[in-house]
């Protein structure tokens, strides 16, 4: 651990290269042929700032078209589609993904694992520039408004024959890439996390978040080529004549179905848990005790990653499948509550006897456990196959995913942000701005999405740009709802604006005695090389 | 549960009471309601069924949800920096760990039975009385009549400048999807393009409809009345303009309302008589 810094190597300064003793090179080479695992999670993380704020901007156009019946905003059915598939589309791949998986992935596998880098840096840095041209091909898609199939992509509707602009296979290409991105990426993780562990760092006692991540890697080396065959024999239907999912040539749509969601239900774990771990690092840390039961919390998250291999029929209860069929997977699915429990009930109990200082961070860590309990409960409602019946693709599932994704996964991604930013960027986060922050986006959120539960029982169907009169009261309550998380968003731009213009700096370790895990022994920001000399763990 | 249902439903109708009450003429009408909080009031056995399983998971939930909050708000309190200021060690308990584990057990195992048993109720009906054909095109709805003479009728929606007092926007249709009250109904749901679904809440009932694909299901009315549903699967730039009627009505109107539509519907599509006169 005597890793020595010169304390000028933070990831926002355009450093022209002048500080000799870091050996950092010039502005260019730095960020656009960078094989640094903090530049590349810094990259990675500006990145899903802009994809969130995009994919933001069309819910919040979205929100607002349907604040009132009438379609008084997006007129055109064709354009309300494409919007509603690109949000998305960036929402997932453009914006969580890269927070989560290449942004703090990236940065803290190496500083908590205690290696110099990640095993591949010139891998990482492809993984990372397949993205921005994904991106644009996204925005093309976006523009030409020819993507109106939804995210999902089911043909006939997303064949040549429904889609037949060029805008539709630009989202596929893009998927395509952003898909590569995320492999690569995945396989780099793996290598990583099973060569490179500091001396004496066992499975065993890998922190949670590095467990998090491997279990998500794993589950995309596993399910994006799946998800890439499927993209590619639609690529092909649409354009060389092929017929894997046209009936008329011996096809069948259903196909399709059920080779999107066997990538499809892995991703919501791909999505969710390397929030879990770094939920976990954020409770333990701020309740100053370790993680209650570390190993049930790893072996569940394992159990999460396996089973949710298994259950992916469960989105297509209503596409004919044999009744015995979905009787299988209505258990499967509901056997995934069970380590989900057992993680919620972990996290309460590293709480249970602390001494809890309630920071930032440690804010949105509670306001996860308290939303995503919510969707998970939700969940329970949808696996069962029979209920499905009256609420598939209704509001109650945009409520339940939304509960899940744009509260679990972004209360987490808020939580790492708030949580780290000091290491990364070597500058004070303003407290009450980041309490504000959070409070608005607590509040919006719910607001939000728990009256589309409402909606969606009712029978109110999801994709809608205009709705029957009666849908109207709960739909303006949940566009103000988006309204005041749209403002908690600039708030966020505001915490982002004072962070970097702060003169403060930071401690090594900032949290004191509940932060543990490697990170905390280098300096803030780290220096550009960590670990020269690599550390020991007893 | 009852409370809270009776509670809704009174709120419900105090909201309403400014709105003209749907489906006109007196009939009665099963739509959406303004500020409604829970599924729509059953109209057959399936969804009774339905709700009541969805009233018996929603308790489950409701308490897990209360428990977990009530946790966090005793941590909230009693754990604080403030009240505690030497955190305990304890990384461990065994039988805690196995009682978080098998209660949810427990708990899904006791909501599994009804689960299991409601899908194979709704499966399919072993004795279908008739049997309808519901062809989903972009995007109006084709109901195929082979037990009755083998006619079929086009659904369309009635556009918000043609609607007439009383009907719903985006709801009302031309022609609609006439049944008789209490019989079986088999339905087999395809379509020639893209992928629909025929959802109709109040019935409990939905079905994908895909290309190249029959796939079947069944479901009964319980009293006359016109019941609302909407595609509910993406399906193209009108996909929230092909809603769904179900008129229900006595045999006797039905057969005759079949009679007289397979003779005008053989020439070609136009509104049928029962539906006309429902207005």
């Amino acid at each position: 651990m005597a890793d020595t810094t010169h304390g000028h190597a933070h990831g926002h300064d355009d450093a022209h290269g002048h500080d000799h003793h870091d050996h950092k090179p010039g502005f260019v080479a730095r960020w656009f042929f960078s094989t640094n695992h903090k530049d590349i999670g810094t990259l990675y993380l500006i990145f899903a700032v802009v994809g969130g704020l995009v994919g933001g901007v069309l819910s919040e156009i979205m929100r607002a078209q349907l604040q009132f019946p009438n379609n008084h905003i997006v007129t055109d059915g064709q354009q309300w589609n494409t919007i509603i598939t690109t949000h998305g589309l960036l929402m997932i791949f453009f914006s969580v993904m890269p927070a989560l998986i290449g942004g703090f992935g990236n940065w803290f596998i190496p500083l908590m694992i205690g290696a110099p880098d990640m095993a591949f840096p010139r891998l990482n840095n492809i993984s990372f520039w397949l993205l921005p041209p994904a991106f644009v091909l996204i925005c093309i898609g976006l523009f030409m408004g020819e993507s109106g199939s939804g995210w999902t992509l089911y043909p006939p509707l997303s064949n040549a024959t429904y889609e037949h602009g060029m805008g539709m296979d630009c989202t596929l290409f893009a998927l395509h890439l952003a898909g590569a991105s995320s492999l690569l990426g995945a396989m780099n993780f793996i290598t990583t996390i099973f060569n490179m562990r500091a001396p004496g760092m066992t499975m065993h006692k890998l922190p949670l978040f590095i467990w998090a991540e491997l279990v998500t890697a794993w589950l995309l080396v596993l399910s994006v080529p799946v998800l890439a065959g499927a993209i590619t024999m639609l690529i092909c239907d649409r354009n060389f004549g092929t017929a894997f999912f046209d009936p008329q040539g011996g096809g069948d749509p259903v196909l399709f179905q059920h080779l999107f969601w066997f990538f499809g239900h892995p991703e919501v774990y791909i999505m969710i848990l390397p929030g879990f771990g770094i939920i976990s690092h954020v409770i333990s840390t701020f309740s100053k005790k370790p993680i209650f039961g570390y190993l049930g919390m790893v072996y569940a998250m394992v159990g999460i990653g396996v089973v949710g291999f298994v259950v992916w029929a469960h989105h297509m209860y209503l596409s004919g499948m044999d009744v015995d069929t979905r009787a299988y997977f209505m258990g499967a699915t509901m056997v995934i509550a069970v380590p989900t429990g057992v993680k919620i009930f972990s996290w309460i109990a590293t709480m249970w006897g602390g001494s809890i200082e309630f920071k930032t961070p440690m804010l949105w860590a509670i306001g996860f456990l308290f939303v995503f309990t919510i969707g998970g409960v939700t969940g329970v409602v949808c696996a069962n196959a029979g209920i499905d019946e009256s609420i598939h693709n209704t509001y109650y599932v945009i409520a339940h995913f939304h509960y899940v994704l744009s509260l679990g996964a972004v209360f987490s991604i808020f939580c790492g942000f708030y949580y780290w930013i000091g290491k990364m960027s070597g500058r004070q986060y303003p407290e009450f701005w980041g309490r504000v922050h959070f409070w608005l986006f607590f509040l919006g959120v719910n607001l939000t999405f728990f009256p589309q539960h409402f909606l969606g029982l009712s029978g109110m169907p999801r994709r809608y740009p205009d709705y029957p009169d009666a849908f109207a009261g709960w739909n303006y309550v949940s566009s103000v709802g988006a309204y005041i998380s749209g403002v908690s968003t600039l708030v966020f731009l505001y915490v982002c604006f004072k962070t970097f213009t702060s003169k403060a700096p930071v401690a090594d370790n900032y949290w004191g005695e509940g932060a543990t895990t490697l990170e905390w022994t280098q300096t803030s920001p780290p220096a550009f090389h960590t670990y020269s000399e690599l550390p020991r763990i007893l | 549960m009852q409370l809270l249902r009776r509670l809704c439903a009174a709120l419900t109708l105090i909201m309403m009471a400014p709105l003209v009450m749907p489906g006109g003429g007196g009939a009665f009408a099963q739509a959406p309601k303004p500020w409604e909080m829970a599924m729509q009031p059953a109209a057959n056995e399936i969804k009774r069924r339905i709700i009541d399983l969805h009233d018996l998971v929603l308790v489950i939930i409701t308490v897990t949800t209360i428990f977990v909050g009530a946790l966090l708000v005793i941590v909230m309190v009693k754990f604080n920096a403030k009240a505690n200021p030497v955190p305990s060690k304890t990384s461990h308990h065994t039988g805690l760990e196995i009682a978080w584990t098998v209660i949810p057990v427990l708990l899904l195992v006791i909501m599994s039975i009804p689960s299991f048993r409601l899908i194979y109720y709704q499966d399919r009906t072993p004795n279908p009385d008739l049997t309808i054909k519901v062809i989903a095109h972009q995007w109006f709805w084709e109901y195929g009549y082979p037990d009755n003479g083998d006619f079929s009728i086009e659904s369309r929606l009635v556009r918000d400048e043609d609607l007439k007092k009383g009907q719903l926007r985006l709801l009302d249709v031309d022609n609609q999807m006439v049944v008789p009250v209490g019989k079986n109904i088999r339905i087999l749901t395809s379509s020639p393009e893209v992928i629909h679904s025929f959802f109709i809440p109040s019935l409990g009932v939905q079905r994908y409809a895909i290309p190249g694909r029959t796939i079947e299901t069944w479901f009964s009315v319980d009293k006359p009345g016109v019941y609302y549903g909407q595609c509910n699967q993406i399906c193209g730039a009108d996909h929230s303009k092909m809603p769904i009627a179900v008129h229900a009505v006595s045999e006797q109107e039905f057969k005759a309302w079949a009679e007289q539509t397979k003779k005008s519907a053989n020439a070609e599509t136009r509104p049928s008589p029962v539906s006309v006169a429902a207005r």
